[in-house]
């Protein structure tokens, strides 16, 4: 699919925003400036933004733990991301989602889930909302290699396929479940349990290629919102950083020629090459963007410094929309 | 007026929702032939067929997948919908805690209030019709235990209707846990659509000596008490809360003030029961008007055997609840 220039410049944007983003928030783990810890994208940009770029502004997206990827790939702002991620009153949540629960429905992020697979059936019925209303939204569930051994997710995409719903099932097979290697425990190829279900299943192998995800998810979209079903679609990928960061583990589950071949297909990198050699941009350029989106951040991390500790009666509030008071 | 069945006033609140809101939509297992009384006719042809009326885009039957059910109708809830989902059995719920749990009652405030959630989950609880363990739970108060959640125990006609159709247009999510045994009763419900509030309970009948707070099908077990314990001199108030989350404190309160006594009458399990919880409120906030300790009539903790040699004795009937409440005024003593 040929797209124009300012679509793959907006693609190198939302990359870098998620780099840039989770390189801060890793180091502000690392400073204890964020409490608890953050999982993060560092490595998977191209799976999350080309997967967010196929979808429009209107449609719908759930995502699991590592989480911050997923609604800056769908254009939130990154503000109030972080301010979440200190539990700040202005974070988007309130302070009261932490990194592992991010939403933010202004861009259609309907939450992260901290249970691994849990988010699937949400964006399932998503799906049944605009297949009921009629309204031509579509649902993508980000799930990783985990989740796709989690009962939810069949019984997910059996109830989509045979209510055909606009619905797009994507794993982010990053290959290991915390430091589980995915072929330990994972009987077969997760693209091809599609089959059996009755919709198209698509494993994408380059999923450091921004271009070659957008391509095959935007085929299931236009699937999607043409009224035919669901599609399963597996992105093999790989996280650079630890599962989560400052996790120490005393056993190295990765070996070190696996780790050095993934970090050369950096999908930053690579996209910035491809923009340049295609004459999209030139080095300058994509200078000022690297720069631009950096400013971004340290906005971000400033909007979050700015903001207010929430009002302890915050811990009280939205438990229901009318409250029925909280023992305290 | 016209007289109605427990069964039929779901059906009609559901009718009447429909009618009044497209975005209210039903999925279940066997919703489509009415097997549990979605429809609440006595046939499709006598009271009207939600298929043919609504359509297969709002009347749904679903795989036996409860999970997915659940968690579909929480994301359908978050984007426009407000689907009522009929999970059949109430012990069917435990396949799909997580989502009931982790999404269902957390999404709202996880999320900073983002979310509203405006979705029913009805089940029946088949306890008293020897369908033994797997079928039999009253399972309401693990979920009295889960903030974000309203609970609904209808032990009326009236008040299966007037509560359902509450919840069916509030933005809350909601359990509605149906007793099975009370599909049968019938009564008078006033005509047309009304709405019963939740957290508001209904004194069924007004007492001097004990006040006895009943839930679900024990309400018609203490109404049948009462009329004895009457000739015996004992003047009994019966309070149904109706909805446990929210709950009544002050009806309760109130009452066990003027009467000094309390029983507790919950069909549900004893231990963290709704009839605990209720207990303790009472020990917390009225001990100084309790003239006796306070008696808990409940299904004791075992589980529900199949004969009806063996399941007939753990429920709280009328026989149960009248011994508690001489018990407590003094006049039978063990």
């Amino acid at each position: 699919m040929t797209l124009a220039n300012d679509m793959l410049l907006e693609m190198q944007r939302r990359m870098l925003r998620i780099r840039y983003f989770d390189e801060r928030a890793s180091k502000m783990v690392k400073r204890g400036e964020i409490p608890g810890t953050v999982h993060t994208s560092i490595g998977q940009e191209a799976q999350v933004v080309g997967a967010c770029m196929a979808l429009g502004e209107g449609d719908y997206m759930t995502g699991n733990h590592r989480s911050h990827g997923h609604p800056i790939g769908k254009g939130a702002k990154l503000g109030p991301l972080m301010a979440e991620l200190v539990g700040k009153a202005w974070g988007v949540c309130q302070g009261k989602g932490g990194s592992m629960h991010l939403a933010d429905f202004k861009v259609g992020s309907l939450g992260e889930s901290g249970i691994v697979g849990s988010s699937i059936p949400i964006a399932t019925g998503a799906a049944l909302s605009s297949k009921v209303l009629n309204n031509g939204k579509v649902s993508l569930a980000f799930f990783g290699d985990g989740a796709a051994n989690q009962g939810c997710l069949y019984e997910a995409m059996n109830l989509a396929s045979v209510w055909k719903l606009p619905i797009i099932f994507l794993c982010e097979n990053n290959q290991y479940a915390l430091s589980t290697p995915q072929h330990t425990v994972t009987a077969g190829v997760v693209a091809e349990r599609a089959h059996g279900f009755g919709m198209p299943g698509v494993r994408v192998e380059d999923g450091q290629s921004v271009l070659t995800v957008y391509d095959a998810v935007r085929e299931a979209v236009d699937r999607a919102r043409a009224g035919k079903g669901p599609t399963l679609i597996e992105v093999v990928t790989y996280r650079f950083n630890e599962h989560s960061e400052g996790l120490r583990l005393a056993v190295d589950y990765r070996n070190a020629a696996e780790k050095e071949s993934w970090l050369k297909r950096d999908p930053v990198k690579m996209f910035r090459s491809y923009l340049q050699e295609q004459g999209v941009a030139d080095a300058a350029m994509l200078d000022g963007i690297e720069a631009d989106i950096l400013a971004e951040v340290d906005a971000a991390v400033q909007f979050a410094e700015d903001s207010p500790d929430p009002d302890p009666s915050v811990a009280f509030k939205d438990v229901y929309t009318v409250p029925i008071g909280v023992a305290q | 007026m016209t007289v109605m069945s427990y069964l039929g006033a779901i059906g009609a609140a559901q009718r009447e929702a429909m009618e009044a809101d497209s975005r209210v939509i039903i999925f279940g297992e066997d919703v489509e032939a009415n097997v549990y009384g979605t429809m609440g006719g006595k046939s499709r042809a006598d009271k009207g067929d939600f298929l043919q009326m609504f359509g297969s885009n709002r009347i749904r039957n679903t795989p036996i997948s409860e999970e997915v059910m659940v968690g579909a109708a929480a994301g359908a809830a978050m984007t426009g919908l407000r689907p009522i989902v009929d999970l059949s059995y109430s012990t069917f719920l435990y396949m799909a805690m997580d989502q009931f749990i982790n999404q269902v009652a957390k999404s709202r405030y996880m999320f900073g209030g983002q979310a509203s959630m405006p979705v029913v989950f009805r089940s029946a609880m088949f306890y008293g019709l020897s369908t033994a363990a797997h079928h039999s739970d009253r399972p309401y108060p693990m979920f009295m235990n889960m903030p974000g959640i309203k609970i609904m125990v209808p032990a009326s006609p009236s008040d299966a209707k007037g509560l359902l159709r509450t919840a069916i247009d509030m933005d809350d999510p909601v359990m509605s846990f149906e007793a099975c045994m009370l599909w049968g009763m019938k009564e008078d419900v006033q005509d047309g659509e009304f709405h019963i509030p939740f957290g508001v309970a209904k004194t069924v009948r007004s007492g001097s000596d004990v006040t006895v707070v009943a839930i679900s099908s024990a309400v018609p077990a203490a109404m049948q008490a009462a009329q004895q314990l009457e000739k015996e001199g004992i003047s009994i108030e019966v309070i149904d809360p109706r909805t446990l989350a929210p709950f009544d404190s002050d009806a309760v309160l109130n009452s066990v003030a003027r009467t000094g006594r309390l029983v507790v009458a919950d069909p549900a399990n004893r231990t963290c029961g709704a009839a605990a919880e209720i207990s303790a409120l009472v020990a917390e906030k009225a001990f100084d008007c309790l003239k006796a300790p306070i008696i808990r009539v409940t299904t004791p903790d075992t589980h529900i055997p199949f004969s009806p040699a063996l399941e007939k004795q753990l429920y709280p009937n009328a026989g149960m609840i009248a011994d508690a409440v001489r018990k407590v005024a003094g006049t039978r003593k063990e």
